[in-house]
């Protein structure tokens, strides 16, 4: 049962995880204090699996990687929103964190909402409301990009085969 | 059809004649720029690449800035890989505690980023280099690995907004944060997403270095992926006192497109203070009057140069800080701090009862040196005010100019400078 978890609009990089916690960068740690100065009960209740819903502009200010770092090992399999800061758009690409673009979604997922998520075609269906949405699916370098876990395992898997 | 000054670099530097908004592009990096925070990620991830060298030592700069005198074990053992990576490539460009300072006050003193660079940086203010001419941006740790592996970046060419200061008369302690500020709250904190910001005009070329660095500094606060302003003579002035290696200067073609211009009277922006809890929360100094604060911080990468020093001490000489505010100094950098000490200015704060600190991030991004508890209030020269970013998430960041701030300090709640200056 993948459970929906929604933020509003402007969700910057420092709610998603307090620079007070950057001092380290083990995925674990950082997945404990995801998103704590905006719901405190989400790391402890996220399942594996979750989608994150965001308003406009999701990911805003600091360039952390930390930030998609910290949501993927929280157990976030995807996250929909209006827009995205343009830095954070690329970490999470870069570290094969899925992202889509979905203002009808975002409008039609409330927080609790049951959703399923297809990667590949970019069809949304929201179980609980009984509606589906479309988010335009990823070009095929990103899906690439995503299925191999980001950037870094992408480039060495491209040198293997060159 | 003619080009924007970032369409011209960034041609120049993918070896194109001519490139348009949209068009990705595979581009040469002059520099590559890392922390303490983003570094150590970057490191990792530079590690499996399965490369033993970074693609030129001179080109890729680190910098411990953020956590720095390390405040714990933990920031302790984040620099010791900085540290490490920075011995074992023979990176030229690294700094020590004693001689590092706010890696973006650093880099254009030193000499370090230069008119028409392409430069990236795992540090979102990596923008502050567009008052150089540079086009300057933040990445993120990976894209930072590969940029330390190969030399090269994509970048999707942005769209440009054109921002024109007409006339050079400012009101009364206005200066390069008001106007960034006034942009911000006019366009919003996604108003330039993805796009280049431009800031062009009289009431730009009036302008120091220094505040235009603070004007640059503050795109990403608008979303946009640099803010740029050609170089004059103010610009060649302060980096022929520094460069070391050639450099390019590239200017807008009088027919360049952009996707929209501003016209703003230079004349008509009042002193500014940003609300909690995003930098677009904008009001004019007056309509802040009155609120009360618990500590006040200048410096930062957005206002901790020498100017901002002398305007804060011009406002703090022969008065003392309210007796309920802590009020927090950062110089950006060890030069600036000395030429601060030299000049008096240091003297100026400690007598006033000012905490004068070594350059640090500190507390701008809540990481020590000045943290906020429970339901505290900061007005701070800094670049963000987010849910948090000082401390508690229950605490409260507004932000001004280093006028304002000074003013607001010695008065123990929000003040126009004239309140305090008679």
């Amino acid at each position: 049962m993948a459970k929906a978890w929604k933020f509003g609009h402007d969700t910057d990089t420092d709610v998603i995880i307090p620079a007070r916690y950057l001092n380290r960068s083990e995925l674990d740690y950082l997945a404990a204090h995801c998103m704590e100065d905006a719901d405190p009960t989400f790391a402890q209740n996220v399942k594996v699996g979750d989608i994150m819903i965001g308003g406009k502009n999701f990911g805003c200010g600091s360039s952390r990687e930390h930030a998609p770092l910290a949501i993927k090992a929280a157990g976030i399999k995807v996250i929909i929103a209006e827009s995205y800061a343009r830095i954070f758009y690329r970490n999470s690409l870069n570290i094969g964190m899925p992202i889509m673009e979905c203002p009808e979604a975002v409008l039609g997922i409330e927080a609790g909402d049951e959703v399923n998520v297809d990667l590949e075609t970019g069809k949304i269906d929201n179980i609980t409301k009984n509606t589906t949405f479309q988010a335009r699916p990823f070009p095929q370098f990103m899906q690439e990009l995503i299925k191999a876990g980001g950037l870094i395992p992408y480039v060495k898997e491209k040198q293997k085969h060159a | 059809m003619g080009m924007t000054i970032s369409e011209k670099i960034l041609a120049a530097h993918a070896g194109l004649e001519q490139v348009a908004p949209g068009e990705i592009i595979n581009a040469k990096l002059d520099i590559v720029l890392a922390n303490d925070v983003t570094g150590p990620v970057a490191i990792q991830e530079f590690g499996k690449l399965g490369i033993n060298e970074v693609y030129d030592n001179k080109k890729v700069v680190l910098v411990p800035d953020h956590f720095t005198p390390n405040k714990d074990i933990a920031s302790a053992e984040q620099s010791k890989i900085l540290r490490g990576f920075a011995k074992e490539q023979q990176i030229e460009h690294y700094w020590e505690v004693g001689q590092v300072g706010i890696e973006h006050c650093l880099l254009p003193e030193q000499g370090v980023v230069l008119p028409g660079d392409l430069i990236i940086g795992a540090d979102s203010h990596t923008c502050t280099y567009g008052a150089l001419g540079a086009f300057a941006t933040g990445v993120g740790s990976t894209d930072c690995a590969a940029g330390m592996a190969t030399g090269e970046a994509w970048f999707r060419v942005p769209e440009s907004l054109k921002f024109v200061f007409h006339g050079s008369k400012f009101q009364p302690w206005v200066g390069g944060k008001d106007l960034i500020l006034y942009i911000i709250g006019m366009i919003g904190v996604d108003g330039a997403r993805y796009k280049a910001m431009e800031f062009t005009g009289d009431g730009i070329r009036a302008l120091s270095m220094d505040n235009r660095f603070t004007m640059s500094n503050m795109a990403v606060e608008a979303g946009a992926k640099v803010g740029i302003i050609a170089p004059d003579d103010i610009t060649m002035e302060y980096v022929r006192a520094r460069a070391k290696r050639d450099f390019k200067v590239y200017a807008s073609d009088k027919n360049a497109s952009y996707e929209k211009i501003f016209d703003i009277n230079t004349e008509d922006i009042p002193l500014q203070v940003a609300f909690p809890h995003l930098p677009e929360n904008t009001k004019s100094v007056d309509e802040a009057s009155g609120i009360k604060i618990d500590q006040v911080v200048i410096g930062s990468c957005t206002n901790g140069r020498l100017e901002d020093l002398q305007i804060t001490a011009e406002i703090l000489k022969g008065k003392k800080i309210h007796p309920e505010v802590r009020c927090i100094i950062f110089p950006g950098t060890q030069q600036i701090y000395l030429e601060a000490l030299r000049s008096g200015l240091i003297e100026t704060f400690i007598e006033a009862g000012v905490a004068v600190s070594t350059p640090t991030c500190g507390p701008c991004l809540g990481g020590h040196m000045g943290i906020l508890a429970k339901g505290e209030r900061a007005l701070a020269t800094t670049n963000r005010n987010f849910v948090g970013r000082m401390g508690h998430p229950e605490s409260e960041v507004y932000l001004s100019n280093p006028a304002v701030a000074a003013a607001s300090a010695i008065r123990g709640e929000i003040v126009h400078p004239r309140e305090v200056v008679k």
